[in-house]
């Protein structure tokens, strides 16, 4: 016999607005936000009428609009967070595990390090959420070998605008599955999803550093060694200019076996211990970071890392989320903010590449270490953003001047050699320059068409872009 | 919608003839704006920039708004939200300026000058607040005057009327704090347009392009407060402390 769900508390509705921000703290909305505790209470999140949509959002790391919707309603799902780790053969690589929308990436790691699993795929920071990973279908050191997110997912609960849910995957309803992956949460309201764990043989990885003095001596460290590695990051230092220019530090490791971290960790293999450390300060002056104080950063950090180093055992926080050891530290940018420009170019535009890194290296725009990496083929997803080339990703005080049509004549190139940037990052891009970016978008749309023709849901993003 | 640099895709000018927002929205359209909506008394009166700006691709288009007529406030705005959806930025800038008359013996005139520059400034603001509340987002782009800091014998009535639109529009930035919609206040200094013509200019006098800029990149910083030139910010937070008798000379140079 059905059992009739318990009539659930009211939803709990804080203050009519709400002023949201994404991670760049750029341009904020407003927005009516309703925050369910319960997977039953999310599905009853949607509102009777839509005046202004809604959108979804998790813990807010989106460094644009995304996840913002001015006027109308934003769920957090933050609070439905549980999730299962599934039963499974001994022998197998993967372990399933099913995840409320709102598990953040952080909480699944506390779960699954302990049991020898980790996650498929994990961003620069941990604090992300399932759902949030699927929209964005995020991506991570792994990518050359893995890919993103969403290849990784079996099956996923997507409440649609009139309040239905469907269960999607890669063979079931492909075309609304691969909306979704990317697809910036606007083809409805993901509820959980299941996705592929992979099996570690402790928590600490083995590191290899090396120091690159200039673009393309990274360049070619990566092409001809990064299948060796199961993760890769370089770390480029984009204030060198001249002889210097681009050089970089990279990092390539893999898990350890027990026998490779015991010396470090103990008898427990699997002991994991992530937290934050300091916070940034609640209120930063504007125009702290400046070229000099920057630039005087980057180099006491290319000077700190050693030419080349085997072996080094770090733990998951240090290799993976670094980061995360301050607090709010997107505060430090002051008033203006700050935004994340991230492109991808095919691996034969390797000189619109040095280009582009001149540019921005003479530019003197301010920026903090970038992070230039080798993406392995794309997926289905007719908006997710990886794809088989060069992706860089650099951080920027909003308030340098000239900015804005330094970023438009570099959106240009990365056009013109067939690129794109990535839209969970993206808060200042040309709206025209999408289809470009994206070729598939009409397929995109023709799906958003059929499951919400009314454009019910609805981001600031959505609006700016004209998606 | 605004971006993370500042850029706004839709505006509307009360005032748009004003020769400050004219230069403020020509940099808007060469950044990301593709909609302008020009309130002004008589739609004849900005045929041409409609023309310049439609040549430029931009949807461009003029709107009758009457700052003495405050019940027809909140028709202008949703009749402007009618013609280009949601206002990402809505720009006050319609003014009168009394420097060259004797309005100390013309108190009609000099009530309507207030009426005009400070209580259309009210009703307009306030109209526009109630919409961006509504839609979420957006910046109400209040352009004041140094006068209003401190006002000179020659322009007691403009300086007054500044001075309330001042105040009124930074109080009104603090109650929507919280909104999505903010009020940013514009400070220019002397600056040499039509209405400024044949007065003596002031020191640091400077042009509506070089007023744009300054209002573009304090948007960029998201300033709540862009005093044009940058130099009028410590010049009249010093004059307006002077003693009145220093501040009689002073003004009078």
């Amino acid at each position: 016999m059905p059992s009739t769900p318990p009539e659930p508390a009211a939803v709990r509705a804080v203050p009519a607005s709400v002023e949201l921000f994404g991670w760049g703290r750029t341009a904020p909305s407003g927005a009516d936000v309703r925050r369910p505790t319960s997977p039953i209470e999310l599905q009853r999140a949607l509102p009777t009428t839509f005046e202004r949509g809604l959108i979804a959002r998790g813990l807010g790391r989106s460094y644009g609009d995304a996840a913002q919707n001015a006027g109308g309603t934003v769920i957090e799902t933050t609070d439905v967070a549980a999730f299962t780790i599934h039963e499974s053969d001994a022998n197998s690589d993967t372990v399933l595990v099913t995840a409320d929308a709102g598990a953040s990436i952080d909480r699944l790691l506390h779960a699954l390090v302990p049991q020898g699993l980790f996650v498929p795929v994990t961003p620069g920071t941990r604090y992300v959420t399932v759902g949030g990973a699927i929209a964005a279908d995020i991506h991570g050191k792994n990518h050359h070998l893995k890919g993103s997110w969403c290849n990784h997912v079996e099956s996923l609960h997507l409440q649609l605008a009139d309040g239905s849910v469907v269960e999607i995957g890669p063979d079931r309803d492909p075309d609304l599955f691969w909306a979704t992956a990317g697809g910036m949460g606007l083809t409805g309201v993901i509820l959980d999803a299941t996705f592929r764990c992979p099996r570690i043989g402790s928590s600490q990885l083995v590191v290899d550093t090396d120091r690159a003095a200039d673009l393309d001596a990274v360049c070619e460290l990566m092409r001809s060694g990064d299948h060796l590695y199961d993760y890769s990051v370089a770390w480029i230092d984009l204030m060198a200019t001249g002889k210097n220019m681009g050089r970089s530090v990279l990092t390539r490791g893999r898990f350890a076996t027990p026998e490779e971290a015991e010396p470090k960790i103990g008898a427990d293999p699997y002991v994991y211990k992530a937290g934050e450390l300091v916070s940034a300060p609640p209120f930063m002056p504007a125009g702290l970071l400046n070229k000099l104080s920057i630039r005087a950063f980057n180099e006491l950090w290319f000077r700190k890392a050693p030419v080349e180093r085997r072996d080094e055992i770090q733990s998951i926080p240090t290799f993976f989320h670094p980061l995360d050891m301050v607090r709010g530290w997107n505060r430090i940018y002051g008033p203006a903010g700050f935004l994340q420009w991230q492109f991808v170019i095919p691996f034969d535009a390797t000189r619109t590449l040095t280009t582009i890194v001149d540019e921005l290296s003479r530019s003197g725009c301010t920026s903090f270490l970038a992070v230039l990496k080798s993406f392995g083929e794309g997926n289905a997803a007719p908006l997710s953003f990886p794809a088989g080339g060069w992706t860089l990703a650099l951080d920027i005080p909003a308030g340098v001047s000239g900015l804005g049509p330094l970023l438009d004549r570099l959106d240009d190139l990365v056009v013109g050699v067939g690129g794109r940037i990535y839209l969970a990052k993206d808060s200042r891009v040309r709206p025209e320059l999408l289809p470009q970016m994206y070729p598939r978008l009409n397929e995109w749309r023709e799906v958003r068409e059929r499951v919400d023709p009314n454009r019910n849901i609805m981001s600031d993003l959505a609006r700016r872009l004209g998606l | 919608m605004r971006d993370a640099l500042g850029s706004v895709q839709s505006v509307l000018v009360l005032g748009g003839n004003s020769e400050i927002a004219l230069a403020i929205v020509d940099r808007l359209v060469a950044s990301r704006c593709t909609k302008v909506l020009l309130g002004v008394r008589s739609p004849g009166s900005a045929t041409a920039t409609v023309s310049r700006l439609r040549a430029a691709g931009i949807d461009a288009d003029t709107i009758v708004f009457d700052a003495l007529d405050p019940a027809s406030h909140t028709k202008v705005i949703d009749a402007a939200v009618e013609r280009i959806g949601d206002l990402d930025m809505v720009i006050l800038a319609f003014g009168i300026l009394d420097g060259h008359q004797e309005i100390d013996t013309d108190p009609v005139f000099a009530a309507k000058v207030v009426q005009t520059n400070f209580g259309g400034a009210v009703s307009a603001g306030l109209a526009s607040a109630v919409q961006l509340r509504k839609q979420g987002h957006g910046t109400i782009l209040s352009i004041t005057s140094v006068a209003g800091v401190r006002g000179r014998a020659e322009n007691m009535i403009y300086a007054a009327s500044k001075a309330g639109m001042d105040s009124f529009s930074q109080a009104l930035g603090d109650a929507l704090i919280g909104t999505g919609a903010r009020c940013v206040v514009v400070r220019p200094g002397f600056v040499h347009t039509a209405m400024t013509e044949g007065m003596k200019p002031a020191p640091f006098a400077t042009t509506p392009d070089k007023i744009a800029d300054t209002v573009i990149n304090g948007l960029q910083k998201n300033k709540e407060l862009i005093w044009a030139p940058s130099i009028m910010m410590p010049m009249f937070l010093t004059l307006r402390h002077l003693p009145r008798f220093l501040w009689r000379k002073v003004s009078a140079t």
